[in-house]
């Protein structure tokens, strides 16, 4: 196991089946009355948001939670990086409180990698820029191999805005790796041009990508990353691109609706497709508290190379 | 580099048949038992020792497997993340007479976690412990009250118990340290 998880690409595909294999067991945790275990007393792990994220923080905190480690939440409202703290002198502070983990997310793309260079802890990223979310894709690999058990000869259509979305990104290598065939779909403007470079294929036709899929993948129009017109009208995309009733009809038998969440209903979801039972999305968070607690655990609950043996 | 077999096939199997003649003994019968096995191995024998009950008794005992990782005294100060198995515990403890089942007993650290990690899934009303070999050296003040064998050992010897169910025979062995 890394000491950091900086990119999906960094992740061997063993590592990538530990993680999820790990991530059942706390899953199970999950189920129980005290959904509490000892493993990681006495660790300090540190959300580090410079972007507003909800979800996100939130699961890495239940996680480290569960893990009976102590969460710091620092955001950059009212501290002093509003003060205008740069992230190496946060980051030298975090470190001299003792953090071993610092969780951190930031607009600025690479961010967690700069990070890694002032922490002797670990670095996981929780989004930076239009980069990377490789937490995200972890939990999203973890929710379709539940629900279908496989990732080769499997198809996933990943729909939307991806030139924006490090959760596209991060979600295709890892799908790549594990042997999927992965389409991305959406309006040129939107589809990165070095997209045919990640391992994947390009659709801008939705409607003859959808019969062929088992994996359904709908991505949020992330307006506030926008910094220009991509698209005529909110209102054409939704006609375009948006996963309709009419549109779930064209998805083969027991095919996955997947979304990062959070959902702009009726833009690129209808509202009624969204509560459907092929749906996963609470799924998906569900799982992402257990692929969490799998990460930290795996990556905080040994020595590192100053290792002490023990018993047995 | 020696190593001599403790147990056969035919001991093993008689090892459980009295270690389930026992439980049925100090408790009166097989009711409010349930078995839950330590992974790996314990889980294994957990369900050779309900077979054994349900042949004698005629009564089906629930069976559960407990992973300790979690509870381990020691994370953090291994190279790595100890690995961890499954846990599958789908009744109630509560009120009940939990038979904690572990292949070899030892220092009493596994032991220690299990109890730990039985804590969190209720309230039993006794915890009781059955190992197939105890090879003494304990670390903490813990003792088995059902015995397949006691085996004295040299702390640096290893302890090797196969199960078919994992490891395609029965036998236990004691190996040189390498």
């Amino acid at each position: 196991m890394n000491k950091h998880l900086l990119s999906i690409n960094d992740v061997s595909r063993e590592d990538i089946v530990r993680i999820l294999d790990t991530a059942e067991s706390f899953r199970e945790v999950g189920t129980r009355v005290i959904k509490k275990v000892p493993a990681l007393r006495g660790r300090t792990v540190v959300n580090l948001f410079y972007e507003n994220s909800t979800r996100t923080r939130i699961s890495f905190e239940l996680a480290a939670k569960r893990l009976s480690a102590d969460v710091i939440n620092f955001t950059t409202s009212g501290t002093s990086v509003a003060k205008g703290e740069s992230l190496k002198d946060t980051a030298l502070t975090l470190q001299a409180m003792g953090a071993d983990a610092i969780v951190i997310r930031h607009s600025s793309s690479g961010s967690p990698y700069t990070l890694t260079k002032w922490v002797r802890g670990s670095v996981l990223n929780a989004g930076d820029g239009t980069h990377e979310h490789p937490t995200q894709a972890l939990l999203d690999l973890y929710t379709i191999r539940e629900k279908l058990g496989r990732f080769e000869e499997l198809r996933v259509a990943i729909i939307g805005d991806v030139l924006h979305s490090r959760v596209a990104r991060s979600l295709s290598f890892a799908l790549v790796k594990m042997g999927a065939e992965v389409t991305l779909v959406g309006p040129p403007t939107l589809i990165p041009p070095d997209a045919q470079a990640w391992g994947v294929q390009v659709s801008y036709d939705i409607d003859g990508v959808l019969p062929k899929v088992g994996v359904c993948y709908m991505l949020r129009v992330q307006r506030e990353r926008q910094r220009q017109q991509y698209f005529p009208s909110v209102r054409e995309y939704a006609h375009l691109f948006g996963l309709t009733r009419e549109r779930v009809g064209m998805l083969p038998e027991g095919s996955l609706i997947m979304h990062p969440g959070p959902m702009n209903r009726g833009v690129e979801i209808d509202s009624d497709v969204a509560d459907l039972p092929q749906a996963v999305m609470e799924e998906q968070v569900t799982n992402g508290i257990a692929v969490r607690m799998s990460l930290l655990y795996l990556m905080l609950g040994g020595a590192g190379t100053e290792a002490v043996s023990g018993d047995e | 580099m020696g190593s001599a077999q403790l147990l056969d096939e035919g001991e093993i199997r008689r090892a459980v048949t009295r270690i389930a003649h026992e439980i049925l003994e100090r408790n009166h019968g097989a009711e409010s038992v349930v078995l839950i096995g330590i992974a790996a191995r314990g889980d294994d024998l957990a369900r050779r020792l309900a077979g054994e009950i349900e042949r004698i008794e005629g009564v089906k005992l629930p069976v559960g497997a407990l992973d300790i990782t979690f509870y381990r005294d020691d994370i953090g100060m291994r190279g790595e993340a100890p690995e961890v198995h499954e846990t599958r515990i789908d009744f109630d403890i509560n009120g009940k007479v939990v038979v904690l089942v572990d292949d070899v007993l030892f220092s009493g650290r596994t032991i220690r976690a299990a109890m730990d990690a039985l804590v969190d899934f209720g309230r039993p009303a006794a915890i009781q412990l059955a190992v197939l070999v105890d090879r003494g050296h304990r670390e903490l003040p813990i003792r088995a009250d059902y015995v397949g064998k006691n085996a004295p050992t040299r702390k640096d010897e290893i302890v090797r118990v196969a199960v078919k169910e994992v490891d395609g025979e029965d036998s236990v062995v004691v190996e040189e340290p390498r």
